[in-house]
């Protein structure tokens, strides 16, 4: 175990953890912000999709001990403009089935959008092809990421 | 000696060299050829994994400068080092090669004309290219490649040597 320090959603707390841990499990078991979720261990299903330093990582394949420098939004933390725009559009398109993944297919449609603010097609099926969604919401998922893209455009 | 003999000597000589370099590179070919330096020379657009070459999973593509689509870069899964406990393999710059460095689907014999072909391979003169192969760290990633992958052969010194020696005999190709 060592003694590390982790900013994570704008706080800094200290944990007693070994560093070789997926920062997901430092997230969820440690500091209890379970909205971020485990689905494959492997960075297949981006289920586990949190930002570090603004960019999107899979937290079930990065240690923490590699983030301590480092700040980390999670699913609980996430705000701005993107993150605003994709929240009403996931209501409005009452996107999530089982909700499982919704968090992690969240974090990477912000990501696309901050990214790409008008993506096409094509750009959001490439930017989302590492999110699974077992209840096959994908065209939900397109159509709201479009609103959100569209809705960036009108209010901006 | 006259100067038949002299130039039938020479051109003797030239042959051993060219076969010299020919072997030199035939051998530099196992790791040019091999999976952990292919999957990320792909044909496409998508690289390739595991030492069968399968498509990556999941499915990404190389975007504009190799390093990802916007909102999925390398580095949302790749960290800046191998992280054996995901099994996920990782570099501070990890990206595919540009099409152009496409070695997949081609002969030996191809890929050495393209390594010599500054328009196919990222604008290299010989000196460059050889820097390339035996000092670039994501080039050296294919003999640590973390648990789970079977190494390139040999290290990367002994590839730069082999290299420079192809260079020094003249970097002549097979041909075929």
């Amino acid at each position: 175990m060592t003694a590390l320090a982790l900013k994570v959603n704008g706080t800094l707390h200290r944990l007693e953890i070994d560093g070789e841990t997926p920062l997901l499990w430092a997230l969820r078991d440690h500091l209890k912000l379970t909205g971020t979720k485990f689905g494959c261990g492997a960075a297949l299903c981006g289920a586990c999709t949190v930002f570090v330093d603004g960019s999107p990582v899979r937290s079930c394949a990065r240690p923490v001990s590699s983030v301590t420098e480092a700040e980390v939004t999670t699913i609980e933390g996430v705000t701005g403009r993107e993150a605003a725009a994709v929240q009403r559009a996931w209501i409005a398109r009452d996107v999530p089935q089982c909700g499982y993944c919704q968090s992690g297919q969240i974090m990477s449609a912000i990501a696309l959008l901050k990214a790409k603010p008008m993506p096409n097609e094509a750009d959001v099926d490439e930017a989302m092809s590492g999110n699974l969604c077992r209840c096959a919401t994908y065209q939900r998922i397109r159509d709201a990421i479009h609103d959100a893209a569209i809705a960036l455009q009108v209010q901006p | 000696m006259g100067f038949a003999a002299c130039a039938l000597a020479s051109a003797a000589a030239a042959q051993t060299d060219q076969a010299r370099s020919i072997a030199l590179f035939r051998e530099a070919g196992k790791v040019l050829q091999h999976p952990r330096c292919l999957n990320c020379h792909p044909a496409g657009d998508r690289p390739t994994q595991t030492d069968t070459m399968r498509p990556h999973i999941p499915p990404v593509v190389r975007g504009a400068d190799g390093h990802g689509p916007p909102g999925l870069p390398c580095s949302t899964c790749h960290p800046r080092a191998n992280y054996d406990a995901a099994r996920m393999p990782g570099h501070p710059d990890w990206h595919l090669a540009p099409r152009s460095m496409a070695w997949q689907g081609k002969s030996l014999a191809e890929i050495c004309v393209q390594l010599k072909d500054p328009a196919r391979n990222g604008g290299r003169d010989l000196p460059a290219l050889l820097r390339h192969m035996s000092d670039d760290s994501l080039v050296g990633w294919a003999w640590a490649p973390g648990a789970g992958r079977t190494p390139a052969p040999g290290t990367q010194a002994e590839f730069g040597a082999l290299m420079r020696a192809w260079a020094d005999s003249g970097a002549h190709c097979p041909a075929d």
